[in-house]
């Protein structure tokens, strides 16, 4: 089934094109080539706070050592795409000249959100999602005294603690009542809320950005907010999301909308090309998630399942469970299943938080069926082919409390509070909870 | 030399970085430190005693402090903030300059103790030796040597520096146990109880009253000289020689069995417990390249192949020896020796035949090549000579170049510059050993949490024995290594809680999670 001849080529370096670059040449003898202008080897994104803080250096982001590409025989270009012809199946690198393929895959990423602030261009101002813009807040951050970070988000609260990590007093920006509110119900976003100003973030709650002052070099020297302050700064980290990253496609044929239109194949609407990870969008979203899914995991996901369409076994992309973490200063996070901040009008919440506010869980289930919907675990680790297993055959709440022992994955010798957890969902669910329930 | 404190106190030597406190517990550290260089240029302190065990205190004190005001008004969690922008954790000036002296002091204390002023054919200790002659005598009723200054120090970063890492990493009670764990150790098993063994039994021949100090990594266990200081040594001679092959036989195969080779190297063994505490702060700078592994390889299999054929060469001509009274001739030791040995080769292939990797096959080989090695002593062998050389030979240079040289001035003293665990890694005959069982025979494993893993390298690059655990998380993969130590670190720094140290199912130890790779599981090699 397998074309040797086949040229694959692969737009972007990211998780999920070189995840479908290393699961082709685990299958098949294509020619694969991978193209991007960002780095010349693959990295992990997510590392890249960890290089700034010093934790790591930057070649420690690299899974793969440098040998691996040719050994394995993935050409690796550094270029920009400029443009795509789909009529003669070529494209043109900023370079100048025009590759010709056979398979295009489309994984060119996202880039962060700037929505028409006045002064969002000025020096100092960025976003934090690239190695460039990794290596521009490095030069940025030289006589920085004091940053302010816009958005309340997964990448807020990672520049937060980044510019913290130097000394940089950092004041955080959230637009909503609470830190990542649309997704964290009230309680969880207090308790980290409270972890950030123990970090002695300035956190400005319901605080949008109204404009970013420049001074007369052109670069940001403060912020006014719409509550009418105005706050010094030498750096403007913008973190309000991100978008697809699809500029260079407009006039190619390929359906463009939020992202890279895709059916459940990752197909675009031309024969032959294909989008995975943050820059595809589903046409029809896939049960809860959302079209646009930017997430580490499913990038990874939507690689492997195209891989195995590129070697001729098409294969839907499926991505199970839903399943998320992210850590937010000290305090991780591990989300599976679904856990809305608002709860629906079928779900049942139960929260627990121990008494020393670094530990909560919540968890969502029917309010008939008592199936299990989801759980949000802080500074709590849990095991995730447990949760997966409950999600897939749709066990119920009782099953879940009764074997939360079984479902942690804290280190050993941990203290671990099953039975404080246990005996609050009885006190406060009890109407609900089979008396027989062990 | 005697820098080798001052230099680790210094976990952050940057002046800018250091508030009031810290600044002020260096202070007091290097007070403590410089009474030592004091003594070793041979000043004479009248109450030698009090000066003596005021350093002690003031270097202790000035880690406490340090620690305390470095740790203490941080929240719990990791803290590696600029391990990479240090100079001393980078090897950057700070970190050759420690590495430099630690290894000067190495040398100085194998092959020059004279210059630490180590009293020669009797004559009365000079300078930091003589220095410490108050210590000494009080614990084990002799005058000091330079092995009971090193073991001075050695117990007290151990002791200093493990205090430091239980505060950095207090929010992890693994890591607070298991540090406890060595430090008691050391204390009590590797300083205290056999120093004071020795006061109380005077006119007992010398040997190792450590009772967790084990054959092969103690080298010098099956040596003549030690034999006989056991045998000759009343009770706690042959209670030690018991217990000593009991640890290796019996005791060492069941905890490996169920808790990996963890219980030792990183929660008892002496090596280790340097690295785990003054070396934390070296831990990153191990190397994770392939070609390092493959490295690892060839070395550690050298020095495992080498003891062993030394301490059998050793063991075959003190069983020569009719005035040695023992109950074995030097045939019976050889055969006993090839069966036991080719028992467990065949035991491996008919029962983990399946499950061998390129480490347990060399770790194999050299099983089979020691019974060679075995065979041609046998026959080859006259009855002072081992293979045409003098086994004492073959002992003194295991004693020069790997017990001296490797373990310690490579081992520790390349801290700064090759990570924590050199000897651990590349050449602890011990480790080679319990490696193997760990892979085949044990119920240890790190597992992956299902598809977690964001493959940021935290995991990788805090992993002080070089392995490249992120090459496993991010395949779904349990990491099953011979190498693991089971430190925990690379759980502690995941900011996914992505990994888990744990004994469990021997059968469930390879699996893959079935989450990664959806649905008909297709198995990676990559």
């Amino acid at each position: 089934m397998n074309k040797i001849n086949e040229h694959i080529i692969i737009i972007g370096n990211g998780i999920s094109g070189i995840t479908a670059a290393r699961e082709v040449r685990k299958q098949g003898g294509q020619a694969i080539t991978v193209i991007s202008a960002e780095t010349d080897y693959f990295f992990s994104r997510t590392a890249l706070m960890y290089v700034y803080m010093g934790h790591m250096k930057f070649e420690h982001t690299q899974p793969y050592e440098n040998f691996f590409w040719q050994k394995n025989n993935i050409q690796l270009i550094k270029a920009l795409v400029q443009k795509v012809d789909t009529a003669s199946k070529k494209i043109q690198l900023d370079r100048g000249d025009w590759l010709a393929y056979d398979k295009l895959v489309i994984a060119t990423g996202s880039r962060p959100n700037k929505f028409g602030w006045p002064g969002q261009d000025l020096k100092g101002v960025m976003g934090m999602y690239s190695k460039q813009d990794l290596e521009y807040l490095e030069q940025s951050t030289k006589n920085c005294k004091r940053a302010v970070i816009v958005g309340g988000g997964l990448i807020g609260i990672e520049m937060a603690e980044m510019l913290h990590s130097r000394k940089i007093a950092v004041t955080l920006l959230v637009r909503e009542a609470g830190f990542w509110g649309n997704i964290l119900p009230p309680s969880e976003s207090a308790m980290i809320g409270r972890h950030i100003k123990e970090h002695h973030i300035d956190l400005r709650l319901s605080t949008g950005l109204i404009e970013i002052l420049s001074d007369r070099d052109g670069s940001a020297r403060a912020v006014v907010t719409d509550k009418g302050e105005t706050i010094d700064c030498q750096v403007v980290g913008l973190a309000a999301g991100v978008t697809p990253n699809i500029d260079f496609l407009k006039g190619s044929g390929i359906e463009l909308g939020k992202g890279v239109k895709v059916n459940r194949y990752l197909e675009t609407n031309i024969e032959n090309v294909y989008a995975i990870g943050d820059c595809a969008e589903q046409q029809e979203a896939i049960d809860l998630r959302k079209p646009v899914e930017a997430v580490w995991y499913t990038g990874r996901i939507m690689g492997e399942t195209l891989a195995r369409t590129l070697c001729g076994k098409r294969t839907a992309y499926d991505p199970g469970p839903w399943f998320n973490s992210a850590k937010f200063f000290d305090i991780e996070y591990q989300t599976y299943g679904w856990v809305w901040a608002k709860p629906r009008e079928y779900e049942n919440q139960f929260y627990w938080e121990h008494p020393k506010g670094k530990k909560a869980i919540r968890i969502s289930y029917h309010k008939e069926t008592k199936a299990f919907l989801g759980i949000n675990c802080l500074g709590i680790r849990m095991r995730h082919e447990f949760f997966d297993t409950v999600l897939n055959n749709q066990l119920s709440v009782d099953n879940v409390i009764s074997n939360l022992k079984k479902a942690n994955f804290d280190p050993e010798l941990f203290t671990t509070y099953e039975k404080e957890i246990k005996t609050a969902f009885e006190k406060d669910h009890s109407n609900l909870i089979p008396t027989n329930n062990g | 030399m005697d820098k080798k404190i001052i230099s680790l106190s210094l976990a952050n030597p940057e002046p800018v970085n250091m508030n009031g406190v810290q600044k002020l517990s260096v202070g007091i550290g290097f007070a403590g430190l410089f009474i030592f260089v004091l003594a070793l240029l041979n000043i004479n302190f009248p109450y030698k005693a009090g000066w003596l065990y005021g350093s002690i205190v003031f270097i202790l004190a000035g880690i406490i402090i340090y620690s305390i005001s470095t740790y203490k008004k941080l929240p719990e969690g990791i803290q590696n903030n600029g391990v990479y922008f240090k100079s001393i954790s980078s090897k950057g000036l700070w970190g050759w300059v420690t590495g430099i002296v630690l290894t000067a002091l190495y040398i100085f204390l194998y092959w020059y103790p004279e210059y630490l002023g180590m009293g020669k054919d009797g004559t009365a200790n000079k300078g930091l030796v003589g220095f410490f002659d108050p210590l000494s005598y009080f614990l084990n009723g002799h005058a000091a040597t330079q092995w009971f200054v090193y073991g001075t120090l050695y117990t007290m970063a151990i002791v200093g520096f493990g205090y430091k890492f239980i505060l950095k990493y207090r929010h992890n009670k693994y890591q607070l146990v298991r540090t406890i764990s060595v430090m008691f150790f050391q204390l009590g098993f590797a300083f205290l109880i056999p120093e004071i063994l020795a006061k109380l039994n005077p006119t007992l021949p010398y040997f190792s009253k450590d009772i967790k100090n084990m054959w092969p990594l103690n080298y010098y266990f099956f040596e003549d000289w030690h034999l006989k200081g056991m045998l000759g040594g009343g009770n706690l001679g042959m209670f030690m020689l018991l217990f000593g092959l009991a640890m290796i036989f019996i005791i060492s195969p069941i905890l490996t069995y169920f808790y990996g080779k963890r219980w030792y190297c990183s929660w008892v063994c002496g090596c280790g417990g340097l690295a785990e505490t003054a070396g934390d702060p070296f831990r990153h700078l191990s190397t994770k390249k392939l070609g390092a592994w493959k490295f690892e390889r060839w070395c550690i299999h050298f020095v495992l192949v080498f003891i062993v054929l030394t301490t059998i060469a050793v063991l075959y001509t003190f069983l020569g020896d009719p005035a040695n009274k023992v109950l074995i001739t030097r045939n019976q030791f050889t055969l006993g020796v090839i069966i036991f040995l080719s028992v467990v080769i065949a035991a491996i292939f008919i029962f983990r035949r399946k499950q061998l990797d390129t480490d347990s096959k060399f770790t194999l080989a050299s099983l089979g090549i020691i019974v060679v090695g075995v065979i041609l002593i046998n026959f080859l062998s006259g009855q002072n000579n081992i293979l045409f050389i003098d086994s004492y030979q073959f002992r003194s240079w295991y004693g020069f170049a790997i017990g001296s040289a490797f373990s310690g001035v490579i081992g520790v003293g390349f801290y700064p510059l090759m990570g924590s665990r050199v000897w651990c890694r590349f050449g602890c005959p011990m480790a080679a050993i319990l490696g193997l069982q760990q892979k085949l025979f044990s119920r240890f494993r790190i597992t992956t949490n299902g598809g977690q893993c964001i493959s940021c390298g935290n995991c990788s690059t805090y992993c002080e024995m070089g392995i490249d655990v992120r090459a496993y998380a991010q395949k779904g993969e349990n990491i099953v290594r011979s190498s693991c130590v089971g430190c925990g670190i690379c759980a502690a720094v995941c900011p996914r809680g992505v990994l888990k140290l744990e004994n469990g199912d021997e059968k469930s130890r390879f699996d893959y999670s079935p989450i990664l790779i959806e649905k008909d599981n297709i198995k990676v090699s990559g």
